[in-house]
């Protein structure tokens, strides 16, 4: 490097403008594909942008720390936007209430369905504790997940990026497993799905009919709720169990 | 949508407050999402200009993870030593619980009279 080119990024890398500004150029590339390819769910843009900050934090030996200082803004919204998703909840509130006692039931059963097979197969195929309590809260949204994970002595960063898997394989899978039980109900579909792969599965959803996209910012919802206030009482005694 | 802003980090700083002061294993934003629920409840909707920046924000949700994604690059290692029981565990509990999911709700909305017959 030149002196002049080195000075340059002496002051880039110590400044959380640089960690900032690769996140929102990285995010605007992906979504770019991402609309090139039809919203095909394998190019999904968080994946995308991921992958290419990866790339290029390691080939310039950057470490995650340093990106982090600038990146920790846009992060920081995830709070505030878990507070927002009352929003589309409360949209939902009429319909809720009529099918009130269904929603709750299937809720409870796909919401431990998620959590206690992730967590048992992994004890079965000899995984790490750290890393069974970072897979638990899988199936909810980021913010909440990684809030959970910590509580129950797991990974947030593994959890943040085990949560993307999950929301990832239910967009791309959901639609062969609906074909298979022949379920058309678009506001069945929409439910199971928000339940299982939170927001990527719901903005999948959204793609297939408005109902099915409401019913499944529902089922993320909820489950986000359900899974912060049980998993902490569950886990404990699932553990036990598989001893 | 600055007061709007100002409105989600209130109900934001009220959660955390509530977590931390009365000890819950729920994340503050959770609590401040609940809070929020029903406080729309009870004021019957949200303004519009609530309305319009929760849309705004939520629509780049997913610009959101990305930070936390990126963290990937902390656990290479980990990923190297227990991808079996990570993706096995991954991909079958994903599938079902969509499945258990949609195999319950369809029958039991299928049960009610107002549904019943609509197949």
């Amino acid at each position: 490097m030149t002196p002049v080119l080195g000075e340059v990024w002496v002051y880039l890398s110590t400044t959380p403008l640089l960690g900032l500004t690769l996140t929102l150029l990285a995010y605007q590339a992906a979504l770019w594909l991402y609309r090139r390819a039809n919203h095909h769910p394998l190019l999904n843009p968080v994946m995308l942008a991921v992958v290419m900050l990866v790339l290029v934090l390691s080939v310039t030996d950057t470490p995650y720390g340093t990106y982090f200082d600038g990146a920790q803004f846009v992060h920081f919204l995830l709070g505030p936007a878990t507070v927002a998703l009352a929003i589309p909840l409360h949209a939902q509130w009429g319909r809720l209430r009529s099918m009130l006692v269904p929603l709750l039931a299937t809720l409870v059963a796909g919401s431990l369905t998620a959590a206690l097979t992730a967590v048992g197969i992994a004890a079965l195929l000899g995984a790490s504790r750290e890393s069974m309590m970072s897979l638990a809260p899988k199936s909810v949204t980021t913010p909440i997940a990684m809030g959970v994970a910590e509580r129950l002595g797991g990974l947030p960063s593994l959890t943040a990026v085990l949560v993307i898997c999950t929301g990832i394989l239910g967009a791309i899978c959901a639609r062969y497993v609906y074909g298979m039980l022949r379920i058309d109900d678009h506001a069945v579909r929409g439910f199971a799905i928000g339940i299982a792969s939170h927001g990527i599965g719901t903005a999948r959803a959204f793609q297939v009919s408005e109902q099915a996209g409401a019913f499944a910012a529902l089922g993320m919802g909820l489950n986000g709720l359900l899974t912060a206030a049980s998993l902490p009482w569950v886990l404990p005694w699932l553990e036990r169990l598989i001893g | 949508m600055i007061g709007a802003l100002t409105l989600l980090l209130v109900f934001q700083l009220v959660g955390e407050v509530a977590v931390r002061g009365l000890n819950l294993p729920i994340p503050g934003p959770v609590v401040g999402m609940g809070l929020l629920f029903v406080t729309l409840i009870v004021r019957s909707g949200p303004g519009e200009q609530l309305r319009a920046t929760a849309n705004g924000v939520l629509q780049h949700l997913s610009l959101l993870f990305v930070p936390a994604g990126t963290g990937v690059m902390l656990h290479f290692q980990r990923l190297a030593d227990e991808w079996l029981p990570l993706t096995v565990a991954l991909v079958f509990s994903t599938l079902l619980s969509i499945a258990v999911a949609a195999l319950l709700l369809q029958r039991l909305t299928h049960r009610t009279p107002s549904h019943g017959e609509s197949r």
